[in-house]
């Protein structure tokens, strides 16, 4: 019954091998810019055209035509040898992208399709038919023709993929039988002999094998074509057996008793570590994320995931960053089995340490430092405040990544803290317009200002915003008598009203 | 008699060596005679906790003791070559006034936890981790057993811990509460001096030691950090007694 929920998805290259083998990006077949192309390949002792462009059907090639009869047609059709092996090839990669950025389920149907499992994927490619104009789109770009089916079970999506009407066929839930009725019996991915021997009892379309009862059909047809019509039609499940993505390292430990302890979970950690880093090791590979899957006795999984902030293999560090996970893990009855993913890796290879054994530069490496500290408190918590190009000093500070080394401030005296909002002086007495304030109150007390440094005219930003066309803060360093120093500043200089509204403010407080 | 008193002089000296704790630890001088011969050890002991509070609830005092803090790393960063870890809660910390008082851009991470105890936890991670040449962490809630882990870890690691310590309510002394730290500062902005044309002078912060391990505690007036975390004593107050400077403000605090 499940299988019938399956939504299943064939992609095929009716002019299978008819584009260029090498390369994704080669024009579609049948596009115009190019002499008419066929391909010929060994078919038992025969040189038959396997593939033809549209340009050259439309001369009178067709596919299965023998070689030597399609030259004497069309004296300057382009001929090359068919590759099967390179086709197969790139329809490999299609299934390894299909895996990677489509659904986790997806196989290559061969010679010329590709299964796509959609149950459960095809909400976040916006439904089922965007998904599909959208893949055909993504063909159409790559230079491929494709023709799209979307249907419960994977045989009846094979079958409308070749022989339905349109381009993109999508049959909805529980109308298989319905939909694969007009199709011939060739749809069912019969033997030839099968096949053969259908057409001599009179059976056309799929349509006339429905009625008939189930003994005497595989009786004449054989039971493997009883096998095909029950999986298209659902009564039978067809597992896909997804593309595996190879290129993730992995380790795998199962246990011979489930565990429920920490120390054991650590363990097990660090025995799965240690097989992945001669993994990563053997592919001079650097791990960024690892995931950790349990698998629980009652059948559900535990996940943890830990990130890096530089490729690494190094076991110690990796361990003490899944021991921060361990916490996070419900063994519940116990836990049977663990496995350990890399999915993002990066290459490592050996590096130069020239500079630091001569005891040249004494930088220390702050990645090990950065992901500790991120596994605990989070990414986005640990940063450098990098400067900004920007004389305004709320802007003139940015955070950015920590593993790299930022520039520095040009060194005009700043405070050490900054308010994020500049808080209003009262009863200001200053000489204008350049002078520092006298005294001023602010939070409710009263300073009297004895030193005072200034000004420093900033000016606003007029590329940023449209108030601060004319902006200008007017800043000065102060110091009352009890030997507070401070960071106030005045809107506008003093002279022109559109500088500013002459307003004093506290934005900071030196040591 | 004359015998007595060549002795006299050795025998001085052994009793002082008894008298006085092995100091077989790396110490991190201030550079300035008069707090590091009032050091127990010389200087600051580099595998410890150190606390620092503001004199008073005030901003500007506040501002002396992190600026006081990020001398005492910046100096150690300078040395070791390893980046200081600046963990805090708060956001109003300014960097380019921090760069000026020797902890550049290139020279800081920094951490912001959300509370108090994942603040104490990421320290303890950074200590054990090694990288780090300091760490510095601005803190209000922290009891006596964290405090007591810290000096454990940062004596295991040689890294000096940096705490600056926040009231954790008005008119709260957070240097009242029990601590294991290895000294513990008390930090406030003391007028500078004046200077013959208009401007302000060089800051100016009253430093008084607390409480320290093997030694006395003191107060004096030092001239604030410069772009490489030094401090200075002022050239009028170096001969004077410690004790008696300071406003009539500071005398009463």
């Amino acid at each position: 019954m499940r299988e019938l929920e399956r939504r299943s998805e064939a992609a095929s290259h009716p002019f299978r091998g008819a584009t260029s083998t090498r390369s994704l990006t080669a024009s579609s077949a049948g596009q115009v810019g190019h002499a008419p192309l066929a391909l010929i390949g060994k078919v038992g002792r025969h040189e038959e055209v396997v593939a033809a462009c549209t340009g050259a059907q439309a001369l009178g090639i067709h596919p299965g035509m023998a070689a030597t009869h399609a030259r004497a047609l069309v004296s300057d059709l382009d001929f090359r040898p068919a590759e099967p092996e390179v086709d197969g090839a790139l329809l490999d990669r299609l299934a390894l992208l299909a895996v990677r950025r489509w659904s986790p389920i997806a196989a290559v149907s061969p010679p010329d399709g590709l299964w796509i499992d959609l149950s459960g994927c095809a909400h976040l490619h916006g439904g089922e038919e965007r998904f599909c104009r959208r893949l055909l789109a993504f063909c159409r770009r790559a230079g491929f023709t494709a023709r799209v089916a979307v249907a419960d079970t994977a045989g009846a999506a094979h079958a409308l993929a070749r022989f339905g009407k349109e381009d993109l066929v999508r049959v909805e839930a529980r109308a298989t039988a319905d939909a694969l009725a007009p199709l011939p019996i060739a749809a069912l991915r019969l033997a030839p002999t099968a096949l053969a021997a259908a057409r001599k009892f009179g059976f056309d379309r799929i349509a006339d094998l429905l009625p008939v009862a189930r003994g005497p059909l595989a009786r004449r047809l054989g039971l493997p074509a009883i096998t095909r019509l029950d999986q298209a039609l659902g009564a039978i499940a067809e597992p896909i057996t997804p593309r595996d993505d190879p290129e993730v390292p992995i380790a795998e430990r199962r246990l011979l008793e489930p565990i429920g302890t920490a120390e054991a979970i650590e363990q097990v950690m660090a025995d799965l570590l240690g097989d992945l880093a001669q993994v990563l090791q053997a592919k001079g590979l650097g791990a960024r994320s690892l995931r950790l899957t349990g698998l629980r006795v009652d059948g559900s999984e535990q996940v943890v995931t830990v990130g890096t902030s530089r490729p690494t293999r190094e076991v110690p560090h990796l361990l003490r960053l899944l021991k921060l996970r361990i916490e996070r893990i419900d063994p519940g009855m116990g836990i049977e089995q663990f496995r350990l993913v890399a999915p993002h890796t990066e290459p490592l290879d050996a590096v130069d340490l020239g500079a630091v054994l001569a005891g040249e530069t004494l930088v220390r490496d702050p990645s090990r430092l950065v992901d500790v500290i991120a596994g605990r408190i989070g990414v986005r918590s640990v940063f450098r405040l990098a400067p900004v190009e920007s004389h305004v000093p709320e802007r003139a500070v940015a955070h950015s990544d920590p593993n790299q080394m930022p520039g520095d401030w040009p060194s005009w005296q700043r405070p050490i803290r900054l308010f994020a909002r500049p808080e209003p002086l009262s009863r200001v007495m200053a000489l204008m317009p350049d002078q520092p304030p006298r005294r001023f109150e602010w939070r409710g007390r009263t300073y009297k200002v004895v030193a005072g440094d200034g000004p420093e005219r900033v000016h606003g930003e007029w590329w940023r915003r449209e108030a601060e066309v004319w902006a200008v803060r007017d800043y000065y360093r102060v110091e009352d008598d009890q030997g507070g120093r401070y960071w106030v500043f005045r809107r506008g200089d003093g002279f022109e009203d559109d500088t500013g509204d002459l307003s004093w403010w506290m934005h900071g407080v030196f040591g | 008699m004359y015998a007595v008193a060549d002795s006299l002089p050795t025998t001085i000296a052994q009793l002082r060596a008894v008298a006085t704790p092995a100091a077989d630890f790396r110490v991190m001088p201030f550079g300035i005679a008069e707090i590091d011969d009032r050091l127990g050890a010389g200087g600051l002991r580099a595998g410890a906790l150190h606390e620092a509070a503001a004199l008073s609830a005030s901003l500007v005092d506040d501002a002396a003791a992190t600026l006081f803090l990020a001398g005492i790393a910046a100096r150690e960063a300078r040395a070791a070559g390893g980046p200081v870890l600046w963990a805090s809660c708060r956001s109003d910390l300014y960097a380019p006034g921090l760069s000026q008082a020797g902890l550049t851009a290139a020279n800081v991470i920094f951490a912001r936890p959300q509370d108090d105890a994942a603040l104490l936890a990421v320290i303890e991670d950074a200590v054990r981790d090694g990288t780090p040449s300091a760490i510095v962490g601005e803190v209000s809630r922290v009891s006596m057993v964290a405090t007591r882990r810290l000096q454990l870890v940062a004596a295991e690691a040689d890294m000096p811990v940096l705490l600056l310590r926040r009231p954790r309510a008005r008119d709260q002394d957070p240097l009242a509460e029990p601590s294991a730290a290895w000294t513990r500062w008390r930090i406030g902005s003391a007028p500078s001096a004046r200077l013959s044309v208009a401007g302000v002078g060089r800051a100016r912060w009253s430093v008084g030691l607390a409480r320290q391990r093997g030694g006395e505690s003191f107060s004096l007036i030092v001239e604030g950090s410069d772009e490489t975390g030094r401090l200075a004593v002022p050239a009028e107050l170096g001969h004077r007694a410690a004790e008696t400077v300071g406003t009539a403000r500071y005398a009463v605090a």
